[in-house]
């Protein structure tokens, strides 16, 4: 089971009521290649894989549903006082018609998330990819969104999001390593 | 050692209607070099690793990437 | 360093010190999932649990529980649902 923990991993703090930028946001919100679809992706491969990586399927998994809480917090703060024509202005129109205020998982340009975003193909070393292949495309997501943002606050907690991708990319092509060689030879020498 | 960022002059046509966008450049971040991480890598104080977004300086990737001296992005 | 008096500051400072620690205790974590064997890690792991469980109890003292299910003490009344949530804080 999971524990709920009343903390960020990584304090979010935003400049402006800019709701423009919460609109590409949402990208890493309910997007392919966004927090969410990374952390079911992970956690759903569990089951199917050697236990050899079951914990770091665990933990990445994990650590991706805080990285969902901060993308939330982004743009909770961006939205939570905008006014229904600022919506408008920002391009939000549509989303408000259907959910005022509230979040809702769908990418930046409003289509729902799914679950043909993820895959699980009962291979370990087609799921690794995959799953090494997500983190390089949410940290290509991060810069872009990056490089449309002018809100210094906003983004040194998207630059840390950028980061994350580049470790837990790293940690799966570890795992790959693992189940390339033979059973308890040593990885490092 | 390795440079985190890769750069190159896309072919611009006579006929293209914008103008050229000059010299493009994509991502190369360190954990395509690392290889499998080596035990006692040097760390960042733990007060700094948060604000990096990592405890290794070795898998560290700012963005976007410090500019050399004097160069234009 | 110096002392916070307002709640609020210290509120920030405290949850950032938490923020650190459990950071480091994360990469450890993941590092730890593919280098199993690397006792230097481990004892950083352990010393950095400590580190972490002493800051969330000072932390809830003042502000309230972090951890559901048991994980930390109830005050009276039952103040697990006070704000704010982290996404208000």
């Amino acid at each position: 089971m999971w524990y709920y923990e009343k903390k960020l991993q990584y304090p979010v703090k935003v400049t402006e009521c800019n709701p423009r930028l919460a609109k590409y946001l949402i990208e890493q919100y309910g997007g392919a290649d966004g927090e969410l679809s990374a952390a079911l992706r992970y956690l759903n491969q569990r089951y199917s894989i050697p236990d050899k990586v079951i914990g770091l399927l665990t933990d990445i998994g994990t650590e991706e549903f805080a990285h969902l809480e901060m993308i939330a917090t982004m743009i909770y703060k961006l939205t939570k006082d905008a006014t229904p024509e600022q919506m408008k202005a920002a391009g939000l129109g549509a989303h408000y018609a259907n959910h005022d205020h509230a979040l809702y998982y769908n990418n930046a340009a409003g289509s729902a998330w799914t679950a043909t975003y993820i895959q699980a193909k009962g291979d370990p070393i087609a799921d690794l990819y995959e799953d090494i292949a997500a983190e390089e495309k949410a940290r290509a997501t991060y810069q872009w969104i990056i490089n449309m943002s002018d809100d210094p606050c906003l983004n040194d907690s998207l630059k840390f999001l950028r980061e994350r991708e580049v470790v837990h990319s790293q940690r799966f092509r570890e795992a790959v390593e693992i189940l390339k060689f033979e059973k308890d030879r040593k990885q490092f020498f | 050692m390795y440079t985190p960022i890769k750069c190159y002059q896309p072919y611009h046509g006579p006929f293209d209607p914008c103008p050229s966008r000059g010299t493009v450049c994509y991502q190369t971040p360190p954990n395509l070099y690392l290889g499998f991480q080596p035990p006692n890598l040097q760390q960042f104080p733990i007060q700094e690793a948060l604000y990096k977004g990592t405890l290794w300086p070795a898998l560290y990737d700012p963005y976007p990437t410090p500019l050399e001296k004097g160069a234009k992005r | 360093m110096k002392q916070a008096t307002d709640p609020a500051k210290e509120r920030y400072a405290l949850m950032e010190k938490i923020q650190m620690v459990d950071f480091a205790l994360v990469e450890l974590t993941l590092y730890l999932d593919t280098h199993p064997q690397d006792t230097q890690a481990i004892q950083q792991f352990n010393q950095l649990a400590v580190e972490s469980r002493d800051l969330k109890s000072a932390y809830e003292q003042r502000f309230g529980p972090l951890r559901q299910y048991g994980g930390s003490f109830s005050g009276y009344p039952w103040n697990w649902g006070d704000s704010p949530w982290p996404w208000q804080l």
